[in-house]
This record gives C-alpha cells, sequence and structure tokens, in this order.
C-alpha cells in the first residue's frame, strides 16, 4: 500500500477472509488498523489542571486506576509533546485564552478531553461574571465527562471511548481526521480581552448554540 | 474570649470601651458604633477615613488590645436607598395626649463599605470588626489604604478594588487582581450588567430560563 492516504478507495480487509487466515496461524492487518492501534495506545496527555477535577486526574494516574494500563502514562509538561489536552475544571475567562493557546500549541492529531461540569458548560459558576460556559465554545472537544468532579473511573471510561473514536477514524475517506485533511484547520482563533468580556465571546465555527425546542 | 451570650466582649474590653479609649487615644477620631439587629448582633466600628490609619496603628499597636492580624477585608456595594423608620411621637389625640408611631422617610445616598475582621493574635482574642464607607459610589470612591498597618491586606485591598471599585489611597500596588486590566466594570456591585451570554440555558431556574428567551426574542429583533 502507498503513502497516499487521500486515495478515493478506502482499503478494507475481507474480515471473513481475515478470521480464516488467523486460524491457520497468519495475521493480517491494514496500515489503518495498525495505525490507529498505535496511536490509541500511546495518547500522551498534556500535564494541565486548571481546578479541583485535576486532583482526579492526577488520582487517576496514580497506582489505584493507573491510567497507564492504557498506555497514557506519560504526562507531558510541553504541549508541543502531547496529544491530548484533558481540561480539568473551571475555565475562568482570564484563563481561557492560555487555554486556546496551549491548544493550539499542541501538534496534529489532538484531541480534547473537557472534565468536569465546568470545563463543559460552567458547571456550578455558570451565571457567574468571570467563568467561561464551556471549553468547547473555543475549541472542538472530543469526548465530555460531566461530574463534579468525575470519579477516576469516569475519566478513564471517557478515555476508553477517545481511544474507540480514534479506533474508528478512517485515514483516506471523506470523513477522515482533521490532522489528515490539509484544508482543515489545526490552530483556533484566541478570544481577547474585551472590556466587559471575552471577544469574541464564542467562536462560531467550533460551537452553536442548540437550537432551542419551542414547546 | 469572647463570653458565651456576649459577641461583643472582646477580651477584658466591650466595643464601647475599646471605641471610648481609641477616642481618648486619638485626636479628632471619630467612630460610630454599627449596630447589627441579626441574631448575631455582632456590632463593629465605623472609622472616619481622615483619622483611620491612625485608629488602625492604634489598634495595632496599644498593649491591651494588640490586634496584630487582619484576617479579612471584604467591601460591601450600599446603593441609594429609602430608609423607613418608626419613630414614637407624642401628639394630641382627641384632646388625650398619646404616643403614636409614625414612619419617617430618610433619603440614604449610596455608599461603598470596606470592612476589615480584625484578631489578636498575642493576646488570643477577637474579632474586631472596623468598617469604612466612601461618600458615594461614583467619582468619590476613595478608602485610605490600611496595607501599611496589616501586610496581608493588600491583596485583599486589590480584590476590593478590583470587583466593587474602591480606590485605596497609599496603596502600593492598586492593579486589578482577578479580573484582566483592560476590564472596565466592577462586577460585584449590585449595578453591574453582566455579558449577555444566555444563548443556551438547559435550566429549570426560572431566572435565568427569562434572562435566556430575552436574549433569543431580542436576537430575533436584530
Amino acid at each position: 500500500m502507498g503513502t497516499t492516504w487521500k486515495s478515493s478507495l478506502p482499503i478494507r480487509m475481507d474480515q471473513g477472509l481475515k478470521s480464516e487466515l488467523s486460524k491457520q496461524g497468519v495475521f493480517t492487518t491494514t496500515v489503518e488498523e495498525l495505525y490507529n492501534w498505535g496511536r490509541k495506545n500511546s495518547v500522551w496527555p498534556l500535564q494541565f489542571g486548571l481546578a479541583c477535577c485535576a486532583i482526579e486526574m492526577i488520582a487517576t494516574t496514580m497506582a489505584r486506576y493507573d491510567l497507564a494500563r492504557f498506555g497514557a502514562e506519560v504526562f507531558r509538561p510541553s504541549p508541543r509533546q502531547a496529544d491530548l489536552m484533558i481540561v480539568a475544571g473551571t475555565v475562568t475567562k482570564k484563563m481561557a485564552p492560555q487555554v486556546v493557546r496551549l491548544y493550539n500549541q499542541m501538534p496534529e492529531p489532538k484531541y480534547v478531553i473537557a472534565m468536569g461540569a465546568c470545563a463543559i458548560s460552567g458547571g456550578p459558576f455558570k451565571q457567574g461574571y468571570n467563568v467561561l460556559k464551556g471549553i468547547d465554545r473555543y475549541i472542538p472537544v472530543d469526548v465530555h465527562i460531566p461530574g463534579c468532579p468525575p470519579r477516576p473511573e469516569a475519566l478513564i471510561h471517557a478515555f476508553m471511548t477517545l481511544q474507540k473514536k480514534i479506533e474508528q477514524q478512517t485515514l483516506s475517506s471523506e470523513d477522515r481526521p482533521r490532522h489528515l485533511d490539509p484544508d482543515a484547520p489545526s490552530e483556533f482563533p484566541i478570544p481577547r480581552f474585551g472590556e466587559h468580556d471575552l471577544e469574541p465571546p464564542s467562536n462560531p465555527d467550533v460551537w452553536q448554540p442548540p437550537v432551542a425546542r419551542t414547546a | 474570649m469572647a463570653a458565651a451570650g456576649c459577641p461583643d466582649r472582646i477580651a477584658v474590653e466591650t466595643i464601647e470601651q475599646i471605641k471610648s479609649r481609641i477616642e481618648a487615644a486619638v485626636a479628632g477620631a471619630r467612630v460610630d458604633i454599627v449596630p447589627n439587629d441579626s441574631p448575631s448582633a455582632q456590632r463593629s466600628l465605623l472609622l472616619d477615613n481622615a483619622h483611620a490609619v491612625a485608629v488602625a496603628t492604634f489598634l495595632r499597636d496599644e498593649p491591651g488590645l494588640q490586634f496584630d492580624y487582619a484576617s479579612n477585608m471584604t467591601a460591601v456595594d450600599w446603593l441609594d436607598a429609602v430608609l423607613k423608620e418608626k419613630v414614637k411621637v407624642k401628639k394630641l389625640v382627641e384632646g388625650v395626649e398619646k404616643e403614636v408611631e409614625e414612619t419617617v422617610e430618610k433619603q440614604r445616598p449610596g455608599y461603598l463599605e470596606a470592612v476589615y475582621h480584625l484578631y489578636s493574635m498575642a493576646l488570643k482574642h477577637g474579632p474586631l470588626i472596623i468598617r469604612m464607607r466612601t461618600e458615594n459610589r461614583a467619582d468619590k470612591n476613595h478608602l485610605p489604604s490600611l496595607t501599611r498597618v496589616w501586610r496581608g491586606c493588600e491583596f485583599q485591598e486589590r480584590e476590593g478594588f478590583d470587583l466593587y471599585g474602591i480606590i485605596f489611597d497609599r496603596h502600593p500596588d492598586l492593579r486589578r487582581i482577578l479580573m484582566w486590566d483592560g476590564f472596565k466594570d466592577f462586577p460585584m456591585r449590585k449595578d453591574y450588567v453582566e455579558p449577555d451570554d444566555y444563548e443556551y440555558e438547559p435550566t429549570a431556574h426560572y431566572e435565568v430560563l427569562q434572562k435566556a428567551e430575552k436574549h433569543a426574542s431580542e436576537k430575533v429583533a436584530t
């Protein structure tokens, strides 16, 4: 198979043939499967916490819950070496530009888990003056975890959900992930500090308010 | 130690005794006792701004008081208000002099108030609560900084400036502390207008839902 992943033909193996071959002791795979298997088992998170959810995130990495079982033991202190941003905690409006900037500094492919009520919606501070109503207003979020704070099991569940997502990504079709599409954006505009609020208050390319249901 | 049932009693001195000691020691200082109708009945001392630093220094250094620790500084925003007071007035009712209750309305201009909670680590007593008030909420919003008396007030006075807009004169470093530098509002003031970001409020909270509806209707209008 060539290296041009943008070929129009998706490379799929006959599952029956594959199973038959494995019975004969012949292991077959595709580049796509191998590539995704490697990626999903070596997701390195960015070492970065914002509030109390970070304590649960730290507990998840420690011996009792041991996130290392999933290949994510290396929390990188530099965004240049990280694949996954776990937004663990309250994103204040003062912190939001820095979070977006860190995300922009991460190399593709990159993923975001928004952990806890604050990171997904603002949580108990939603109607306050200083808390962003969810980090998904500025950067694309792959997995949202509710909870205040979510237990380590919930973070592991989110991590496994992300692994499934990575596993199912195709490398060549129309819906291939962003990092294989040269036209897709890799960086997102950093909000500026305005006189009354962040400007803009959200990135419409990333987030649109759900259409309100009329009763 | 505060005796049970007598919250104003601080060490061996009542708040009245402290007031008279301040007035005796600091020439010209005006100290008022702010009443407290709540069950705690925790009264406080209102200092005049001109002598506040001298009074604070006295409270810290006086051997019998030694309030060497300002545990907390916070602020209160009081809007313009009409106070209704019931006053007993003697009146002639049908030829007989009787006491009649009348309500008197008083206009009270708004002000910003700084509140300090003082303790003594040396003598293990407290709290003593002192207050200072600005003249109004708009342009005359200056208060003397007590950071040079209690160093720990520095960040809390910055917070009072950031969220309430009280300007502490002679503060060593009066900048915003929680909000960013270009921010123009004072979010903890009662007339603060929050940014309208009520696009999506999946909640059962009635007031929030109303804001979301208002946001939606205004968006349709534009």
